[in-house]
């Protein structure tokens, strides 16, 4: 976040409340994030590395897997792109109906994950606005990937939107000049100036976007039609294990994912700094 | 005007014109630009958002009233609205805490702290129910010590309250931490110089500074609390009338292919969602963006 300059350094310890507040913070992270993760640890260490390692290759989680990751990306690429023409479009130009989008955008946040899920189904279910049109291609949307790509790139879009917005915003203004008065063309400017100065913010809105995408169920499990080996998402698939009283299994694959997950937030946390380094220099 | 300026102005014109092409896009590529993204956002997000409403009112007020007038409805409604009353204001409590001893004192591990902190946004909502399983389930971690003591926590509304606080955990400080940061402590230790009291000084200093913030932060957590799905699904049992909030009486809903009662269900959630991208928006735009830029303009040290 940004520096304040000189005045944090001298800061002393003259106001009082910290014993009061660490406390609270560190029982509060403790009793509500800790143990449960704790637990999740106790479980796992349970499990013998082949019984673990077997587990997580099962060929209906490999399947699972493949689903997970194949979709969570499409829909990555596709917010990449769009995401961008929207956000350019918010930044750059003024039409009516530009701060009614700017706020929608954020809908796929605000909006409960059922509630997504119900209504994406119902647009792309044979009968729906979408599914109907679609089906006479011959593509079926609802209870296949291209459904479940659908509903990740929902509830992805957000991420790059607002990542890549305030990275165009601070674009200056003179890098424009400088290469027009250059000589250069406007689709040289953007590929050469422009989208190279946004790129670490729009690969950070990437990754966000896939990273939701790996752990999202809600909006999912009414779209994907939940067939094993063909449209189970892994996060379903730790449901199942659980319905089946298959703890084990379920903290298996938990464990996997959430490996996944830390993956991609380490990474998100280099494309930021380099970011932040592109920013400053 | 002498004649040599003239054709200076001329080239200078030129040289303008020529910079303008350069500068920005031609209008036919700008059109075709807003096309595009106002289609994707319409088709994308503003058509599910019209399908809750038109298939909530599919078969008239009357069916959408007596969706909502069901007792089991009702009851799910309670359990959302007690879930939220209960992790809100603790998440709160939590967040304006963790910030004021990250911001205004420096001590060992901070970074590793606020981490920790954001933790819960990097685990799937599957997960985060599967960890109060594991944790509060019958062959849990503490599940023995529990039947003995005769405490239902998974399969009850305790475990959904848990996992909906576990959902909604960095809302708040992850707002405040950032904004707190970039305000220092400087006006609190004038404060306490001229001899106010520490509650004297966090109520009439720190909050009047903080309170958009802190606002923003409730109404993201608030929103969240209300609609999550996969956690409270995975520790909720759907037990119906008991431990069902309404986004599992949702699913329960349509699964039934009641569709129309589960819209109308389903249309309360996206109002909810709707009240909150407004606060959202007027809180961004009239106070946390004035706010972030007169705090960049201090760390600058620009002058007023």
């Amino acid at each position: 976040m940004a520096r304040t300059g000189t005045s944090r350094s001298r800061r002393a310890r003259v106001l009082p409340g910290f014993g009061l507040t660490l406390g609270f913070t560190l029982a509060y992270l403790g009793l509500i994030v800790l143990l449960p993760f704790a637990a999740l640890v106790w479980k796992t260490s349970e499990l013998s590395w082949g019984d673990f390692w077997s587990k997580i290759t099962d060929p209906r989680v490999m399947a699972s897997y493949r689903l997970s990751f194949g979709t969570a990306f499409v829909a990555g690429v596709v917010n990449l792109v769009f995401g961008l023409v929207v956000a350019w479009v918010l930044v750059r130009y003024r039409f009516p109906g530009r701060r009614l989008i700017d706020a929608i955008v954020d809908l796929p946040f605000a909006l409960p994950t059922a509630v997504s899920g119900i209504a994406l189904t119902t647009l792309y279910a044979k009968t729906g606005w979408f599914g109907s049109v679609l089906d006479r291609f011959g593509i079926q949307s609802a209870f296949s990937p291209f459904g479940i790509t659908v509903a990740l790139a929902f509830v992805g879009f957000p991420f790059v939107v607002r990542t890549v917005q305030p990275a165009l915003e601070d674009l200056e203004a003179e890098l424009e000049d400088a290469a027009a008065s250059l000589g250069a063309t406007r689709l040289q400017i953007f590929l050469r100036v422009l989208l190279p100065s946004v790129l670490p913010a729009l690969l950070t809105g990437f990754a966000l976007s896939f990273a939701r995408a790996l752990g999202e169920y809600g909006s999912i499990v009414f779209i994907a039609g939940n067939q094993p080996m063909k449209t189970e998402i892994t996060p379903l698939l730790i449901i199942v294990k659980l319905e089946q009283y298959d703890y084990a299994g379920a903290t298996a694959i938990a464990v996997s994912l959430l490996a996944a997950s830390f993956v991609l937030l380490f990474a998100i946390n280099l494309l930021q700094a380099w970011s932040q380094r592109h920013h400053a220099a | 005007m002498p004649p040599d300026a003239v054709v200076a102005n001329d080239l200078l014109a030129l040289q303008q014109a020529a910079y303008a092409s350069a500068r920005t896009e031609k209008p036919w590529v700008r059109r075709t630009l807003i096309g595009l993204a106002l289609a994707f956002v319409a088709l994308l997000v503003l058509a599910p958002l019209a399908i809750v409403f038109l298939f909530a009112f599919e078969k008239g007020w009357h069916v959408y009233l007596a969706a909502l007038a069901d007792p089991i409805a009702w009851s799910a409604i309670r359990l959302t609205l007690f879930t939220a009353a209960v992790g809100v204001p603790i998440n709160t409590a939590f967040g304006v805490a963790a910030a004021w001893a990250i911001t205004k004192f420096d001590f060992r591990g901070k970074s590793l702290l606020i981490t920790l902190i954001d933790l819960p946004f990097a685990v799937s909502p599957v997960i985060a129910g599967l960890i109060f399983v594991l944790l509060f389930g019958l062959q849990g971690w503490l599940g023995p010590w529990l039947v003995e003591h005769g405490v239902k926590v998974i399969f009850a509304p305790a475990g959904i309250v848990l996992a909906t606080m576990f959902v909604t955990f960095p809302f708040v400080a992850r707002e405040l931490v950032p904004l707190m940061q970039a305000q220092g402590a400087e006006e609190e230790q004038a404060a306490m110089m001229l001899g106010a009291s520490g509650w004297k000084t966090f109520w009439r200093v720190t909050v009047p500074n903080i309170k958009w913030g802190l606002l923003y932060g409730v109404i993201l957590c608030n929103a969240r609390a209300m609609g999550e799905f996969g956690a409270v699904s995975v520790v909720s049992g759907h037990v119906r009338g008991l431990t069902n909030t309404m986004t599992l009486h949702v699913e329960i809903l349509y699964n039934e292919y009641n569709t129309a009662a589960a819209f109308a269900v389903a249309s309360l959630l996206t109002v909810l969602a709707l009240v909150t991208l407004v606060l959202k928006s007027l809180i961004e735009s009239r106070h946390l963006k004035p706010l972030k830029a007169k705090l960049a303009r201090e760390s600058r040290g620009d002058v007023e």
